[in-house]
């Protein structure tokens, strides 16, 4: 812990609280269009301020806490009876999330001022998206995960739902949340499963958690995913425990499967996808933003921060064929990443298409989750089992995916997001989405056409952009482990290509459609504010990756050396 | 905490400069973007918008201002400058150092920072620079600096001029980039960006479809390569930890672990980790140095600005594909069980070796047969590069490395020479046409183009057409007797064409092509089956190349015109700017296209020899210092031999004496067919010309299927299975609910509405019954009285049954 406040409150507390002051003035209080904008704009900007800044204290100091979570204040209890505590804390990993959805939010806030009707609601839906995704970020209790997570789909829906696009929006809006809520049904049963269980633990496994929770014994509950993520894949029967009658590894597989589709609907895995290309077409610009850039991470998040050091043992055991879960996992990574491409590749409606590219690029994520879990789950395994360790190669094969993965989360946020804004953009210029409908905009909108060309090259993953650096040490971490799977792959890697370059042979190629003559196509000022950030981040991140790699690294090492 | 390390430059030390050689081309893209790229909206009927744009009609277009051009052209230039001097700096200090003793060992200017964490081996990124590199920073900065000079010229009437030299300032950027490169990264970093910038630079004319077609070919088929590729890097790194050169190349424990260790997935037919990261490395340039079947990205490319081909033929884009296979070598040979078994120089290979003589050797001759049969000025040039590509790389497979990269050289300068000069060829015909354009009556022309649009039927107007020009300036058929209208042009082509076709002695050609065969003779005269299927395949593709050369000179530039607009061809007068900044370049380039070769005059050459290479064969002494000092790489040069040497001189003789007698001492005449049409049959002929119908094939194969698939997954699978299933469930439940509805309105409503009913209706049935009659009450009292009367006997009389 170290000694970082604003006011005494705990930063991670208000990276929370000041974009739902924000939501709340926003929305009740400013009646005026411009003030709104204004105050939502500068409320988020200061959250931003605040993320850049939590980032690199914690990249500062990462060292102290060997890279492990720095938590600037003491949990408090908040759920007494449930034992589960207003805890915030962040490693590595999240704290790029985190810097990911304070730079974003902005930039949303900013291109929406496009909305006209009702914009004060709008923006505050934003702030209030905000709230939810950062107390996702920022938590280490899995009860308060559990509710922010829950609580960044509301604004959502209603985003979707009342500014989306006419037409489709209803459909979308119900999709998406009969989608999401359908999957957090299962992990609301997983985590009520997963708390009363850890009052199972044997006292030798609760003396193991005093670092991270002091005071836990025997018989008490617990949400600490930390003091979980050491207790829960002990609790087996072979230690004398069942939960309700029932044995401990059925429970497991439950809360295994509650927490998996849940995630997986998030993330998206194929085929758990088919929301998104709804949600993100009928989406507002910011809407979509904010979906493809932080909301598909909440999912990643998930599956990185719970599912992989909770169920280390579920991962490894075999389901289907011989096949493992992790197997499983690459597998339908893999059919991501090529059937999105596809699917992409087949899109004529331009929102479609960068949304198809999401499951296309998310599935690189899936694919360094799967050889993360494989490789967690054999070594915890062998650690258990007293067997060794793995190999120093396949602890790097590990380290690397993982790095990778989370290295395109933070990527493809910033990519998505891009693609989005300058897709949206050009839909509430044209009032189109239909890319024939275009062709040879380039010539009139100049700026827009180089800064698209941009955004697409650092989305198709052009090495020197930062697209590139996630999908190469996934595909350098999955070599080794998933060959055959990350070759098929490579399918997908080159319809990446083919898509991107029909988006931009449809917008910008060819001669300039003269129904669109008299059209204002290039970007606004707002746009392009909101665009510089994104293309600067994409760079920089693509030329010196290590100004946030390392922190990453330093993290997922820890993470993976630290396992049983 | 040191958050991102920086390299610190210090400028007299060699080691940290070679980061400074891309930087300039690199910043001046960035500056050319973002500061000097102004541009005025002038309508789009304006003549300055003409050439290879549309007519917009009543519609306002940018076209970039004169300041902008100019500070970009200086930016742009300034930048390569740099890089030159730079390079060329850092060459005179190599060369202080001496040839045989630059590249052994530790004798090389390296510096490198920590690029990427991973784990506690973080991967470390620089820049090297050895006896291999030495040659490319010679090459590239010439090649391109001439190729910017030209730009100037070339595109002065494009209204998206400063674009253009960001875009090459960036694809020079890029290739310096790969060849500063320690490591395959970064060299895949800049091979990645230059494939943008030529999809960009062959896109360039955006507006017309064969350009932006040809951008998306080009790209799309480098990139099944790239991202095979992709896969061979990712296993050398998960294999060897590292992908720095030195680091792998020179340490035989590596190189033999990677040759020991079977492959991790089709080990079983044989292959090592080194074959296979060979293989896929190898994939990687059969697409980017446009070897078959991935060649057909490359006569499309030619869609671009002439420049833009000079670059990507000459001296950067194709030429990083060999590049990279020499940097890589030893992997190559390293591929056998154990390390060094595969050994081309005694007839041992390896998967990788041999697929790159099969591969090398066909192309060579494959695209020699298309060449002969093109129109299209350029389009000539464009096979000849394959052709040329497929020496380099059958070079490589059998192990004569050095002649590959000797060949990569001579072949960039009088590539790019020759590009330059057809560009030159094209901007006299246009020039001419224009001439005949304005001598011709008004009446037709630009003006019926220009029919007023109306708002109406703005839907239509999506169809407007590029004003493509009725005739072709690129068509040889169209020329003819240029010679005397561009006779600077005519010698450099000359001499480009005669270094292409292997002139004995006095060009470079020559000697690079020699040195390949010589190499070829040397294996095929000791049995060896992969040499002579190199000699004899390269040695008729040599003899086509000589041939296809002169066909192409003799259509050009003999005889008489064949056209009004080649009578009136030239570049406007010998003073002006275009005439001085196109013809410059050429100048340059034929030096080095005629004496380049003379760096590698093999030692024991007769009388040259002596001159020459008096103590060693400079090129080649200088060269194999770029590998690790073991037998298997240094190979003594091959001994001077009469075959080889002979068989040079036979085929570039005799392909040239076909091409003059059939082209030269003839020459075609106006409205005349083409006499190969006779000679070859008109369905060959039409089969050369139309590339043996791959491109055809390739659609049927490849793309129609894709897009097929694509739309399937949309329609069938994601919308119809997944959604489908969503759907029916969504029914399910919607008819669940509905069927609870139903059943709460019968049975629970039912129920519940029922009870009070009943009692409602017994209340009213029962009302009835209160009739107010006397009579009835005591009927009524009667009849309950007997049956109460009858209950108590009969409960009574069954009590006593039961006692």
């Amino acid at each position: 812990m170290i000694d970082f406040s604003i006011f005494g409150i705990d930063p991670l507390q208000v990276l929370i609280l000041l974009p739902a002051i924000g939501a709340v003035v926003v929305g009740a209080f400013f009646r005026q269009i411009w003030i709104a904008r204004i105050g939502a704009l500068a409320f988020s900007l200061v959250t931003m301020a605040l993320a850049i800044v939590v980032f690199f204290v914690y990249q500062n100091n990462a060292e102290s806490v060997n890279y492990g979570y720095l938590m600037f204040s003491q949990p408090v209890p908040w759920f007494e009876v449930l034992g589960s505590q207003a805890a915030f804390g962040i490693d590595g990993i999240s704290a790029a999330m985190i810097l990911l959805t304070g730079i974003l939010s902005p930039l949303a806030i900013l291109v929406s001022w496009e909305v006209t009707d009702r914009a004060p609601m709008h923006l505050a839906l934003l702030l209030l998206f905000e709230v939810g995704s950062m107390g996702v970020f920022a938590t280490t209790d899995l009860m308060i995960f559990f509710l922010f997570y829950e609580l960044s789909l509301v604004p959502m829906y209603f985003l979707i739902n009342q500014w989306g696009s006419p037409g489709g929006r209803l459909y979308a809006s119900t999709k998406f949340m009969i989608y999401s809520i359908g999957g957090t049904l299962g992990m609301l049963l997983a985590t009520q499963l997963i708390g009363w269980s850890s009052s199972l633990a044997t006292p030798e496994m609760a003396a193991q958690v005093q670092g991270v929770l002091p005071g836990f014994e025997a018989g008490m509950h617990t949400y600490s995913m930390q003091a979980l993520s050491v207790l829960w894949p002990q609790l087996s029967n072979s230690v004398g425990v069942s939960f309700l009658g029932t044995s401990i590894e059925t429970v497991k597989a439950l809360a295994f499967l509650g927490f998996f589709v849940a995630f997986a609907i998030k993330v998206p895995i194929w085929p758990f996808h088919t929301w998104l290309p709804d949600a993100h077409g009928e989406a507002p610009t910011a809407g979509s933003m904010l979906l493809a850039g932080v909301m598909l991470k909440l999912g990643a998040y998930g599956f990185i921060r719970l599912v992989v050091p909770l169920f280390p043992d579920v991962w490894i055991s075999e389901v289907f064929l011989g096949m493992n879960f992790a197997t499983m996992f690459a597998i339908l990574s893999m059919l991501g990443i090529v059937l999105g491409a596809f699917a992409a590749f087949g899109q004529n409606d331009i929102k479609r298409l960068v949304a198809y590219s999401s499951v296309n690029h998310m599935g690189f994520v899936g694919m360094g989750v799967a050889v993360m879990a494989l490789l967690y789950g054999q070594a915890w395994q062998a650690a258990q089992t007293g067997s060794g360790t793995l190999t120093a190669d396949a602890l790097q094969t590990g380290i690397i995916a993982t790095n990778g993965a989370v290295m395109q989360m933070f990527n493809h946020g910033l990519s998505a997001a891009g693609m989005f804004l300058l897709a949206g953009g050009l839909y509430h210029k044209t009032h189109t989405r239909d890319m024939t409908q275009y062709g040879g905009l380039w010539v009139r909108a100049p700026i827009f056409g180089g800064i698209f060309i941009f955004t697409s090259m650092a989305s198709l993953g052009l090495p020197g952009l930062n697209g590139f650096i996630g999908e190469f040490l996934v595909v350098r971490g999955s070599w080794p482990i998933f060959t055959a799977l990350t070759a098929i792959s490579m399918v997908g890697l080159l319809f990446t290509g083919s898509y991107i370059l029909k988006g931009i042979r449809a917008v910008l190629h060819g001669p300039f459609n003269l129904k669109w003559r008299d059209y204002h196509l290039e970007l606004h000022y707002n746009e392009m504010w909101a665009i510089a950030p994104l293309m600067v981040l994409m760079l920089i991140t693509g030329i010196l990756p290590n100004w946030i790699l390392l922190t990453i690294n330093g993290s997922v090492t820890a993470l993976l050396n630290g396992i049983g | 905490m040191n958050l991102v390390e920086l390299p610190l430059i210090n400028l007299s030390d060699p080691n940290t400069l070679p980061w400074l050689i891309p930087v300039g081309p690199l910043l001046a893209f960035f500056i050319i973007t973002l500061l000097t790229n102004r541009a005025r909206w002038t309508p789009a009927t304006d003549h300055a918008y003409g050439g290879h744009h549309p007519d917009y009609e009543g519609m306002d277009v940018p076209i970039v201002t004169d300041w902008s051009r100019i500070i970009s052209i200086t930016v742009g230039l300034s930048g390569v400058i740099a890089a030159l001097l730079i390079a060329f700096n850092l060459v005179g200090q190599a060369l202080a150092i001496g040839a045989g003793h630059f590249g052994e060992g530790e004798e090389v200017f390296k510096s490198s920072i920590e690029w990427l964490a991973a784990g506690d081996s973080p991967f470390r990124l620089g820049v090297l620079v050895d006896p291999l590199t030495l040659a490319m920073l010679v090459m590239v900065p010439i090649a391109v600096l001439c190729i910017f000079i030209y730009s100037i010229g070339y595109m002065a009437h494009d209204p998206r001029q400063s674009r253009f030299f960001a875009l090459i300032s960036l694809f020079a950027g890029a290739m310096l980039t790969l060849v500063v490169a320690d490591n395959l990264l970064l060299l895949f970093v800049g091979w990645e960006v230059m494939g943008v910038c030529s999809y960009m630079l062959i896109g360039f004319w955006f507006e017309k479809e064969s350009a932006y077609k040809a951008a998306i070919k080009a790209f799309t088929v480098t990139r099944v390569a790239d991202v095979v590729m992709l896969l061979g890097i990712a296993y050398l790194y998960s294999v060897a930890g590292t992908l720095n050169f030195r680091e792998i190349l020179f340490d035989p424990e590596k190189l033999e672990m990677l040759a020991g260790t079977p492959a991790i997935i089709f080990g079983s037919w044989g292959f090592s980790a080194a074959g296979l990261i060979g293989t896929l490395l190898i994939v990687g340039t059969i697409g980017k140095s446009a070897q078959f079947p991935l060649h057909v990205w490359l006569p499309d490319a030619m869609e671009g600005p002439t420049p833009v081909s000079a670059m990507i033929h000459a001296a950067a884009m194709v030429s990083a594909g060999i590049y990279a296979i020499i940097r890589m070598y030893p992997l190559f040979v390293g591929a056998g069980e154990v390390f060094g078994a595969a050994d081309p120089h005694h007839g041992i290979f390896s998967q990788p070796l041999l697929l790159m003589a099969i591969v090398g050797s066909f192309t060579a001759l494959f695209s020699a047969t298309m060449a002969v049969a093109q129109n299209d000025v350029k389009a000539v040039l464009a096979y000849s590069t394959i052709s040329q590509l497929g020496f380099m790389m059958a070079a490589l497979g059998i192990g004569a490395y050095i002649a590959a990269a000797f060949h990569l050289i001579t072949h960039a300068f009088f590539k790019a020479l020759l590009f330059m000069a057809s560009g030159s060829v094209i901007h006299a015909m246009e020039h001419g046409e224009h001439h005949v354009h304005e001598h011709h009556a008004h009446g037709h022309g630009h003006d019926n183009h220009h029919a007023p649009h109306g708002n109406a039927d703005v839907a239509e107007e999506h169809s407007i057409e590029v004003h493509e020009h009725p005739f072709d300036p690129q068509d040889m058929r169209n020329m003819g007797g240029l010679s005397k209208k561009i006779p600077v042009t005519f010698y450099a082509f000359l001499a480009g064409g005669f270094s292409l076709a292997g002139f004995p002695l006095i060009t470079a050609g020559f000697w690079s092509k020699d040195e390949i065969l010589a190499d070829a003779w040397l294996g095929t005269s000791e049995g060896f089956g992969p040499h002579a299927l190199v000699f004899f395949m390269l040695a008729i593709a040599a003899f086509l190349t000589a041939f296809y050369t002169m066909r192409q000179i003799g259509l050009t530039f003999w005889g008489n015109a064949r056209t009004e607009e080649a009578e009136h061809a030239g570049l406007g007068g010998p003073r002006n700017i275009v005439s001085i900044t196109m013809q410059l370049p050429l100048i340059i380039l034929t030096f080095f296209a005629l004496f380049a070769g003379f760096v590698g005059v093999p030692t024991d050459f007769p009388i040259l020899g002596s001159i020459f290479s008096p103590d060693h064969n400079f090129f080649h002494h200088l060269v194999i210092y770029t590998l690790p000092h073991l037998e298997v790489f240094h190979p003594d040069p091959p001994p001077f031999n009469l075959i080889p040497v002979l068989t040079s001189f036979a085929v570039a003789l005799g392909g040239i004496w076909l091409g003059w007698r059939m082209y030269w001492r003839k020459p075609l005449l106006a409205g005349q067919e083409d006499p190969m049409i006779n000679i070859l049959g008109r369905t060959v002929y039409t089969t050369l010309q139309n590339r043996y119908y791959m491109d055809q094939l390739y659609e049927v194969m490849l793309v129609r299927p894709s897009k097929w698939i694509a739309h399937q997954v949309n329609v069938l699978l994601d919308k119809g299975i997944i959604d489908g299933f969503l759907h029916f469930l969504a029914h399910a439940f919607t008819w669940l609910g509905d069927l609870m509805k139903v059943l709460n309105k019968w049975l629970i409503d039912g129920v519940g509405d029922g009870i009070p009913r009943g009692i409602y209706n017994l209340g009213g049935w029962l009302r009835g019954s209160q009739t107010g009659r006397v009579q009835q009450y005591l009927l009524a009292v009667l009849v309950m009285v007997l049956m109460i009367g009858l209950f108590f006997a009969l409960t009574a009389s069954s009590a006593v049954a039961v006692q």
